[in-house]
């Protein structure tokens, strides 16, 4: 007797799955006018839509007087930054670029539209720029390129170099900015009072994210494993801190620090950075530690059973997994951290938003709040959709691991 | 003590075992002695303490009474003879327990690289031939979740295998199988048993116990109510404890 079920025929055949084509009118119909009431939506929406567009043209392209932005661009950039140490962060951006070309063709696979679109992005700008500015960002670009080339030749065998670029990137950046000394040969020293606009934004993000997320983790290692006294800390801490506004916790930081540490002066960007980063650890720490308790007690017992001491467990079995499954969650929060920075206007630091109030009180531009505001936005969009993007393609690339 | 000695005392030795979560007595001294290349087989229901006890051994459960010797090395608080315990004890989980964020090799390479400090070349090669031997080579590459459960629970195997131990433990190896993919991991626990291993398995496949088991172990209520060879067990058992669980186990 044939061991093959009756129900089943001889040759079931394998079928490919069924596929829908549809012409454009088609389409529109099934998505658009397939009911009167979608219908009417529809085209009350169209005009709707239309009217506003055409209200924004009007406004963008005619009443709108960008010149508050052109001329102030390099305020909104970079605040009071000395002109002739503008070559440094050029040459941060320049850097940066290198590293983006370098690890775009290492790791960015099959995503060459998008690479050309980020290369030449640089040189169109460079068209519209004019002098000096124009030189710079060819540079940019052409490090950029650089930066792919080299990576194209080197392949898989660059990955560490990159990393170690990558690390060593951000202690240059804030060498390069401040400088060391005013003495003959050494790059002077530039007052961190000067930073300001898109500069200082960024630096106070960075900062934020790359010393919060350690200490983030370690505290949150620390209220979910460490020993009774120890959680106790890291539990109070961390609950004090979310029981407080960040803007409480900058003025803390600008005039407590000093009376805490007498004797010592330190910097007020600095201040405001110690703040964004204790402010954003507490928060971090109850984000990972959502990550860890996701992680099933049969790993944790496999790591023991081979022996694995617990820094070895924590570092090679649990936090990858744990960090892995809260990746969107962080990234909502580096966003959050982001735009939160434009609150050190309160304490006197210029920062874009502060650089924003004070073209403001230029008397050549009052009131023009609308376009000074809606550039800022822009600025901020930008880089906050940067930010979303680059996580959705790592999200991509490790859930495609599994 | 010297080597020679060594090779003939036994591999594990419990004495009295006790053991409480909260104020349930889940061991009631456990006494048992595991010779070197011996292959004991536990059983008995659910609750009855077999899968607590052979996690006391490698101190994934901690014993609050008694005395644990495993390769001479006796069982205390000391992390460092904890560490040097497990690294001399294999286990095998129901649930395989494999890292789902590592590839089959990584996860069998992990703790040779970290704990036993061999090269990455080295861990490799071993772990190929650990693959080989658990008749999936082809997989090295893959991760877990892209496996079928026998497969990872060979994996597992090898796994615990790479760190070269003088014992394995399997806590109820095929519990969590689909019935069709039972038998591959098995047969392998019957080539490591034929290797010379010394072997303590939970589990509740009568034949595989038939096949390779030296003692058996029924256990009940925390206690060991019947020991001895399978033929003595199946063919002639004491207790009715015993009779009346075999009988259900054995009757479909």
């Amino acid at each position: 007797m044939s061991a093959r079920p009756a129900s089943l025929p001889a040759h079931a055949e394998v079928l490919p799955p069924p596929t829908e084509r549809y012409t454009v009118l088609g389409w529109l119909r099934k998505n658009l006018f397939s009911t009167w009431y979608n219908a009417l939506l529809t085209v009350i929406s169209i005009v709707l839509l239309a009217l506003a567009l055409r209200s924004l043209l009007d406004w963008t392209l005619g009443q709108a007087r960008w010149e508050v932005i052109t001329t102030n661009l390099r305020l909104f950039l970079v605040g009071q930054y000395p002109v002739a140490a503008t070559w440094r962060v050029w040459a941060c951006v320049a850097l940066l670029s290198l590293l983006i070309g370098l690890s775009w063709s290492i790791w960015g696979r099959g995503r060459r539209a998008g690479a050309l679109a980020s290369g030449a992005l640089p040189f169109a700008l460079a068209i519209l720029a004019e002098d000096e500015t124009r030189l710079a960002l060819g540079i940019t670009g052409a490090m950029g390129v650089l930066g792919f080339v080299i990576g194209r030749l080197g392949g898989a065998r660059l990955r560490r170099l990159a990393l170690i670029g990558w690390v060593a990137y951000f202690p240059l950046v804030i060498v390069l900015v401040s400088g060391w000394s005013d003495a003959a040969g050494a790059l002077p020293l530039v007052t961190t009072n000067l930073w300001g606009g898109l500069l200082l934004t960024l630096l106070l993000t960075v900062v934020g994210i790359v010393f919060s997320f350690p200490l983030g983790v370690l505290l949150a290692l620390g209220r979910q494993y460490g020993l009774p006294v120890a959680r106790g800390l890291c539990v109070m801490y961390i609950e004090l801190i979310r029981g407080v506004p960040l803007v409480t916790v900058l003025f803390m930081a600008q005039l407590m620090l000093p009376l805490f540490l007498p004797g010592v002066t330190i910097d007020r960007v600095v201040r405001a950075m110690a703040g964004i980063v204790l402010f954003s650890a507490a928060y971090l720490a109850e984000n990972v530690r959502g990550g860890l308790q996701a992680i099933p007690r049969g790993q944790y017992e496999a790591a023991r059973a081979l022996g694995l001491n617990t820094w070895k467990m924590m570092l090679l079995i649990v936090l990858p997994q744990a960090l892995k499954a809260v990746i969107p969650i962080l990234v909502g929060q580096f966003i959050a951290l982001f735009k939160d920075t434009s609150l050190v206007v309160i304490v006197g630091l210029l920062d874009l938003m502060g650089i924003a109030k004070t073209v403001l009180a230029q008397p050549d531009f009052l009131g023009l709040q609308a376009e000074v505001y809606v550039f800022v936005a822009l600025v901020y969009g930008i880089f906050c959709y940067l930010m979303s993007a680059f996580s959705q393609r790592v999200e991509a690339r490790l859930s495609a691991a599994r | 003590m010297t080597e020679q000695e060594n090779t003939h005392s036994p591999m594990i030795i419990c004495r009295d075992v006790h053991k409480w979560y909260g104020h349930y007595h889940a061991l009631r001294g456990i006494t048992m002695q595991v010779r070197k290349g011996e292959v004991v087989v536990i059983f008995g229901p659910s609750g009855s303490g077999k899968s607590t006890f052979i996690r006391t051994i490698n101190r994934l459960e901690e014993h609050q009474r008694g005395e644990i010797i495993v390769d001479g090395i006796p069982l205390t608080h000391d992390v460092r003879d904890i560490e040097r315990i497990r690294m001399e004890t294999g286990m095998v989980f129901q649930q395989f327990n494999l890292f789902p964020h590592l590839t089959v090799l990584e996860n069998i390479t992990l703790a040779p690289i970290w704990v036993r400090k061999w090269s990455r070349a080295q861990s490799e090669e071993v772990a190929m031939q650990l693959l080989k031997r658990v008749g999936i080579p082809d997989q090295a590459r893959k991760y877990p979740g892209q496996l079928s459960g026998g497969q990872q629970q060979r994996v597992a195997i090898a796994r615990a295998l790479a760190m070269q131990p003088k014992i394995m433990l399997f806590d109820e190896p095929t519990s969590a199988l689909d019935p069709e993919m039972i038998k591959e991991v098995l047969d392998v626990m019957i080539e490591l048993a034929e290797s010379g291993m010394t072997m303590l398995v939970v589990t509740h496949e009568m034949g595989f116990a038939r096949a390779v088991a030296d003692t058996m172990y029924f256990f009940d209520q925390g206690q060991i109510v019947e020991s001895g060879p399978p033929n003595q067990i199946f063919g002639n058992p004491k207790e009715d404890r015993t009779k009346l669980f075999l009988s259900q186990i054995l009757s479909h």
